[in-house]
């Protein structure tokens, strides 16, 4: 550093030592605090608000930029991108502050019987020994892959389609009519595989709308919405409140206000991002929904996007119908809606990262496809899935049980909570219950929701997911996953609620 | 009667109709005249030799005996007790077993010259995700990038297309081998100065993809000690670092962090992948390998847009922990592609056609701009034309890479049988015996 320099004629001049160190030290301590005061303007020391609209962004990136000049030649920390650093905020949503808490100190009937019961993610562990006794019979062939049995790792070790080979698109094709009851057929060369549900929804963001745009959404919905939907593309999630009095089901009048009111802002809706089956609430849209959903995106000549993921878990006697079964009987126009669907929820095979974005576009397939090549489903995947769902004996068999299992749990546990004066919303599909836990918080309020949610992760040891984390505009609902529990693990978890509520009770009592 | 109005089409993103993809360039167009003749040795052999693919076909055998005698790898153990877990297993964490097995494969690959912690590793689909997922952490839409040319094409559509991020490219010429100098990385940060951009970062690819070289370790230290001066990151795109030739010509910028006692550390980002050293892509494995604490948080969360199926991780955990097995196929795996390369080299230059120097990577970098009418690049996509219709050999011309010279191409050798390659070389010697005779 040049300032050593000249002064190492101080040091060996008259007062030597002394002012030789005391000087660069006394110089340094200034250029420290110079920084310092400096450093406070740089936004990465108060982090920007979460949710991050195009103007301000463009607002951040300029202070940032001065305040680099300060710290350049000093040992200042390198900066990351505005993006990154919102992202790398402690979380502290419920969602995920509940997942860890369970996972660190997971429920186990002998192992340990005072962890935390898992009711907070939406997976289906109810039928693996159906799908184990599918591997041990047929993994040995479906690995292999060739006719003589020799493991040919050529066919799966290359570049593969990046949207995915076309043997697991018809393998896809086929299951997915399957569990929607065969009223609509798919077609392999409109559909686009992707590592998941995950990177399908965030992948037809990027196509759909520009950073600043937005979504519509239906409350209450899926947290990882938030994630998928904003964390990079810039594009935000307009709310539309769904209320407990309509059983949660979407409106076209709350939808028509929605889509003024964010217009009037200046902001552009680019669509309307839909679940169906619905998550967290678990209804179904109707057909007379349905079309009146499209007619307004007619109207309004923007996307929809249909979120299908739980479509082959339907334990009620309600009726699905696909967007694909709507537009089917349509005709036309349908180059405005994409449906999302993956294998994580209906084949409970979450680890294997397998998505699909099945549209009627010809130009968001081939954008699609282009971007498929950030998230690809890994080729030994691929390989073990044609032959899991090209064995329509198995898929039979395994949808048939997967509803008998669910519906006698959804059964049990929603008879549990009626006994504790606990309702759940209508619902006819998807891994949980919607419960209406509203009598039991101390106050009608978000406050009032998150403190019961607390005890009942804290005190009563079961982790749920908040309405709040939801979006949902009435307090106190909570979504509580069934199917990650066994039928004899619901009386421990109506006793640990009891628990929980109880000591809600006597803390409101004590103040 | 009422006049139907034409209703406008509902539209799309700027980024889904952006020629950013870049799949209009020869680099990709060279691909699609591969797909539509492809080479056959038995039903097509006057196709289209692909020459422009770097994937890694030598050492499949050893991947299918590993397989063959280790049959827990491909399948979840007795009664398969393992695999409801594995299947549910979505944790962006990462199978742990399968990090540490990474990290000790990529200490194997550097002869135990530097050490990696399985938990600074965070897991992508593909080293394509981990370049662009670095980006959206390290920079801004409208922020640049450095990088040396000649680059890899990919680069174009993985940094810039969602990201927003531009690429200031840092110019290498024959000169010196196309080396990073100090004066070229300022002078590209002037560049990008002077159209008001700010330079966030440089990304390096070692060994490097065209040239099939790896960096010095004097140029290594220039790099850094350039970062640290302009307090940017440090990229180092190491996805070739096991197809060196050598074990000791590949200095890692992992090395260079130890010898400086991992000062000025926090800047630096690996990227590595099993698609080249293992001749996977097909299984999309890739890593961020990051000495920034913030870094590797921020990327763990974004890597649930592209993460590795629990399947591929459980079965290269078992892999690549098998230390018998790994040692053997990095010795036997770098002998073959030296093999290789000295076979292409020798070739060409019986057809008086030189290369550059190179010790690592699954191509060379060849010289044909003695060939060239004048030096511009319009020649150069001649000449690579009539390669590509007349010699039925599809290669990469340098101007796909933003070589500054013109006349440079990127021949691959490992992607196909050694009687391939012979017929290959063949095509070319002949080619040239014609111009000469012309």
């Amino acid at each position: 550093m040049r300032l050593i320099v000249p002064l190492q004629s101080v040091v060996q001049g008259r007062g030597g030592l002394i002012f030789g160190s005391l000087i660069p030290c006394a110089l340094f301590y200034f250029l420290q605090l110079y920084l310092k005061r400096h450093r406070s303007h740089n936004p990465q020391s108060s982090p920007p608000s979460p949710t991050l609209s195009s103007p301000k962004l463009a607002e951040l990136t300029r202070t940032s930029s001065r305040s680099n000049l300060f710290s350049r030649g000093s040992n200042g920390q390198v900066r990351i991108s505005t993006r990154a650093i919102s992202i790398a905020k402690p979380n502290d949503s419920p969602y995920y502050i509940g997942l860890e808490k369970a996972s660190e100190d997971p429920f186990d009937r002998f192992g340990n019987p005072d962890g935390v019961i898992q009711l907070g993610l939406s997976e289906n562990r109810l039928c693996f020994d159906l799908i184990e006794k599918w591997i041990l019979e047929n993994l040995k062939d479906s690995m292999m892959g060739s006719d003589d049995g020799d493991l040919n790792i050529n066919g799966i070790a290359t570049y593969q389609p990046f949207d995915g080979t076309l043997e697991l698109k018809l393998a896809m094709a086929g299951f997915m009519s399957h569990i929607m009851g065969g009223a609509v057929s798919f077609e392999p060369s409109q559909m686009v595989l992707t590592a998941g549900a995950t990177p399908a929804i965030e992948t037809l963001c990027f196509c759909l709308a520009d950073q600043g745009n937005a979504f519509l959404v239906p409350t209450p919905y899926y947290p990882g919405f938030d994630r998928d939907v904003k964390f990079r593309t810039g594009v935000e999630l307009i709310p539309v409140h769904c209320r407990s009095t309509d059983n949660f089901t979407l409106s076209i009048t709350a939808l028509d206000q929605a889509f003024n009111q964010t217009r009037k802002h200046g902001t552009k809706i680019r669509g309307i991002l839909l679940s169906n089956p619905a998550n967290p609430v678990g209804n179904l849209l109707s057909r007379e929904m349905l079309h009146a959903i499209l007619d307004f995106a007619r109207e309004k000549n923007i996307h929809i996007i249909s979120d299908e993921i739980f479509a082959g878990s339907i334990y009620g006697d309600e009726e699905f119908v696909s967007m694909a079964e709507v537009l089917d009987s349509e005709g036309f126009d349908k180059d405005r809606v994409h449906i999302v669907y993956g294998l994580s929820k209906d084949l409970s095979l979450p680890g294997f990262r397998v998505g699909v974005i099945y549209s009627f576009n010809e130009n968001v397939l081939a954008a699609a496809r282009k971007l498929t090549r950030f998230s690809s489903v890994s080729a030994p995947t691929q390989r073990i899935l044609v032959s899991m769902l090209s064995d329509t004996r198995f898929i039979e068999e395994y949808i048939k049980t997967t509803k008998r299992r669910v519906r006698n749990m959804y059964d049990l546990f929603v008879a549990g909570l009626k006994k504790l004066n606990i309702r759940c919303a209508d619902s006819s599909a998807g891994l949980y219950c919607w419960a209406d836990m509203s009598k039991l918080i101390s106050s009608y309020s978000e406050k009032g929701e998150l403190e019961l949610w607390d005890k009942l992760l804290n005190v009563g040891k079961i982790n749920v997911t908040p309405g709040s984390a939801c979006h949902c505009i009435e307090p106190g609902w909570f979504r509580c996953c069934f199917t990650t529990i066994v039928e004899e693990d619901i009386p421990v978890v109506m006793e640990r609620i009891q628990k929980a509520v109880k000591s809600t009770t006597n803390l409101s009592n004590s103040s | 009667m009422a006049i139907e109005i034409e209703k406008p089409g509902v539209g799309l993103s700027k980024v889904a109709v952006s020629e950013t993809h870049g799949e209009d360039s020869p680099y990709f167009a060279g691909w699609k005249a591969y797909d539509e003749n492809p080479y056959n040795e038995s039903s097509n052999p006057s196709g289209v030799i692909q020459m422009g693919l770097a994937e890694n076909q030598v050492s499949f055998d050893l991947l299918e005996k590993y397989l063959e005698e280790h049959s827990e790898a491909s399948s979840w153990g007795k009664g398969a007790p393992g695999f409801r877990e594995n299947a549910l297993f979505q944790d962006y964490h990462g199978l742990k077993s399968f990090r540490q097995a990474m990290a000790n494969f990529m200490e194997q690959i550097r002869g135990g010259r530097a050490k990696f912690d399985p938990d600074r590793i965070v897991l992508t689909a593909g080293a394509t995700a981990a370049n662009e997922l670095l980006t959206f952490i390290l920079a801004d839409p409208g922020d640049a990038l450095l990088v040396p040319t000649p680059y890899y094409p990919g680069f174009d559509r993985d940094l810039r297309w969602r990201t927003g991020v531009k690429i200031v490219p840092i110019h290498c010429d024959s000169s010196n081998n196309f080396q990073v100098t100090p004066e070229a990385m300022e002078a590209a940060y002037r560049c990008a100065e002077s159209m008001n951009l700010k330079v966030r970062g440089i990304l390096i690819t070692n060994p490097s993809n065209p040239l099939g070289a790896t960096i010095q370790r004097s140029v290594l230290e220039q790099i850094l000690d350039f970062a640290v001066n302009k307090n940017i990151h440090l990229v180092s795109d190491e996805i070739y670092s096991g197809s060196t030739f050598s074990s000791s010509e590949f200095i890692s910028i992992a090395e260079i962090l130890e010898t400086r006692g991992y000062r000025d550390s926090e800047r630096v980002h690996i990227v590595y992948s099993l698609s080249k050293d293992l001749g996977l892509p097909g299984f999309r494995v890739g890593t961020i390998y990051s000495y920034n604490d913030k870094v590797v948080t921020t990327a763990r969360r974004m890597s649930s847009f592209t993460l590795i199926s629990s399947q591929t991780q459980h079965l290269l955990a078992c892999m690549l922990s098998n230390r018998e097995f790994s040692e053997n196929y990095i010795k036997t795996n770098r002998e073959r592609l030296t093999k290789r390369y000295d076979m292409i080299i020798k070739g060409l230059k019986n057809a008086g056609i030189e290369c550059l120097k190179g010790n690592a990577g699954l191509f060379c970098w060849m010289n044909l701009s003695p060939l060239l009418e004048e030096p511009s690049r319009e020649s150069e996509l001649e000449l690579w034309k009539i390669i590509l219709n007349e010699v039925r050999l599809n290669i990469s011309p340098g101007s796909s890479c933003h070589c500054s010279e013109p006349g440079w191409f990127r021949v691959c050798f490992a992607n196909m049988s050694e009687q391939t390659l012979d017929i290959a070389l063949e095509r070319i010697h002949k080619f040239m015996e014609r111009r000469r005779r012309n």
